[in-house]
């Protein structure tokens, strides 16, 4: 090979600006192997154009420094094992924390449950105590009217004693004549047995002429065991005696549980 | 030490060789980013990624690549236009406006703390004829390839080639005075 016809080509110059193919630069290399005129004519263009670039430099400090900060971080980022063993272990902490979600979950729900039912229960309670708190005021109200009946001036207090058939029984009549109302108080009675109901009589004793004033109803559900009734008579007594449930229209006297005298005042 | 033991070295990833090569070309490798971008304190930011791109990428380089210094030219080229063309700067290499690097060196030379080195590149540079700074420019510095710089300068493509060749040596009787 000319030596000097190939430098003078130019092939050279294109070589340093990169403008070759692979094999024309392989070529070019083996060449400067092979020729040392060749490979300094290489380096006399680069330096002409490391020259001429250098006219362009920025005029500030070019540090290394900066560089090998960069590509220490580089290698940091990129060559440490840790982080591969960081990334299972922060996914085992996304399954660790899903299931434990999926517990917590559950273990939520069923505490949810529980107090849905004890809500319930207890709204159960709430409703028994109102209906008993009723109950009571209706039971207060029941008392302060037969307080104020009981105190009242026009009323004739009756106590009727025990007869033959229950001699332990009492009662109590309050009887407002003018008002023609009756208050039976029949704490002193036993219960009626089944089928039966006690009657109260208004009695004339000369001659003796009951007539029913009414029936003692619900005497086992009643707890104050007062009862109301009107007595338009002009009663001398009052009776009670045990009859089958519906009442009768003349009374057993045989089964007489109280009597007793209005006190002629 | 030899470069291709220094290149041997650095491709084993011994900084202590990098810092050597970045010795030898940063200023050249800045310079030719600041022909393309035209900002010094750009020029310079751009740089930098570039040697650890050249860093990471050691291992591709071989001499089928052509010159140690014109791969990592290749490589700094692209990252200047790269950069101009994220910013919105439209002009792609045909575009470039023929603002060549001697004007980066005359806005150099009104600076008054300008020294004596700079003072003597100019004179090198200016005792080149234009037509020289323009192809040695497109082919060196802007990756012109051939058949683009005949059409840049409208001269017939083998020109490309003499003309190229004989400027290189007019620079370098330049340099020997």
């Amino acid at each position: 090979m000319n030596v000097e016809e190939y430098i003078e080509s130019g092939i050279l110059e294109l070589y340093v600006a990169g403008q070759l193919s692979e094999d024309e630069n392989l070529k070019v290399v083996k060449h400067a192997s092979l020729y040392p005129d060749v490979q300094k004519e290489i380096e006399a263009i680069e330096a002409s154009i490391l020259v001429l670039s250098k006219t362009a430099a920025p005029k500030v400090p070019l540090d290394f420094a900066k560089v090998y900060d960069k590509i220490k971080n580089l290698n940091t980022s990129k060559v440490v094992p840790l982080k591969e063993s960081k990334t299972n272990w922060t996914s085992y902490m996304g399954w660790a924390a899903s299931i434990l979600l999926i517990i917590g979950g559950v273990y939520l729900f069923n505490q949810n449950e529980k107090l849905q039912s004890q809500i319930e229960v207890v709204e159960n309670e709430r409703i028994n105590l109102e209906e008993q708190i009723n109950e009571a005021k209706i039971s207060l109200t029941k008392s302060e009217e037969l307080l104020a009946t009981i105190r009242d001036k026009n009323i004739t207090v009756i106590p009727l004693g025990g007869q033959e058939v229950s001699p332990t029984s009492y009662a109590k009549v309050y009887w407002n004549k003018k008002e023609e109302k009756l208050y039976i108080d029949a704490q002193g009675l036993p219960e009626p047995p089944d089928g039966m109901v006690y009657q109260v009589w208004s009695l004339k004793l000369n001659p003796l002429t009951p007539t029913s004033v009414g029936l003692l109803e619900d005497f086992i559900e009643d707890d104050n065991r007062i009862f109301n009734l009107t007595n338009a008579n002009t009663s001398e007594a009052f009776g009670i005696t045990l009859e089958p449930s519906g009442g009768s229209k003349f009374p057993n006297l045989e089964q007489l549980y109280t009597l007793g005298v209005v006190s002629s005042s | 030490m030899q470069l291709e033991e220094l290149i041997t070295r650095f491709q084993q990833k011994d900084t202590f060789a990098f810092e050597r090569l970045h010795a030898m070309y940063a200023e050249n490798i800045c310079g030719v980013i600041n022909t393309i971008v035209k900002d010094d304190n750009l020029a310079e930011e751009i740089c930098q990624d570039v040697f650890v791109k050249v860093w990471s990428n050691a291992l591709s380089y071989n001499s089928s690549k052509g010159r140690f210094f014109t791969w990592i030219v290749n490589i700094a080229r692209n990252a200047a236009i790269d950069v101009m063309r994220s910013k919105n700067y439209k002009n792609q290499k045909k575009n470039l406006p023929a603002d060549y690097f001697v004007s980066i060196l005359e806005s150099k030379l009104e600076d008054e703390e300008t020294d004596v080195n700079t003072k003597g590149l100019h004179s090198l540079v200016s005792k080149l004829k234009e037509k020289c700074i323009q192809v040695i420019e497109l082919l060196y510095f802007k990756g012109y390839t051939q058949k683009e710089v005949s059409e840049e300068l409208d001269i017939p493509i083998g020109t490309v080639k003499t003309r190229n060749r004989s400027c290189i040596s007019q620079l370098r009787e330049n340099m020997q005075l």
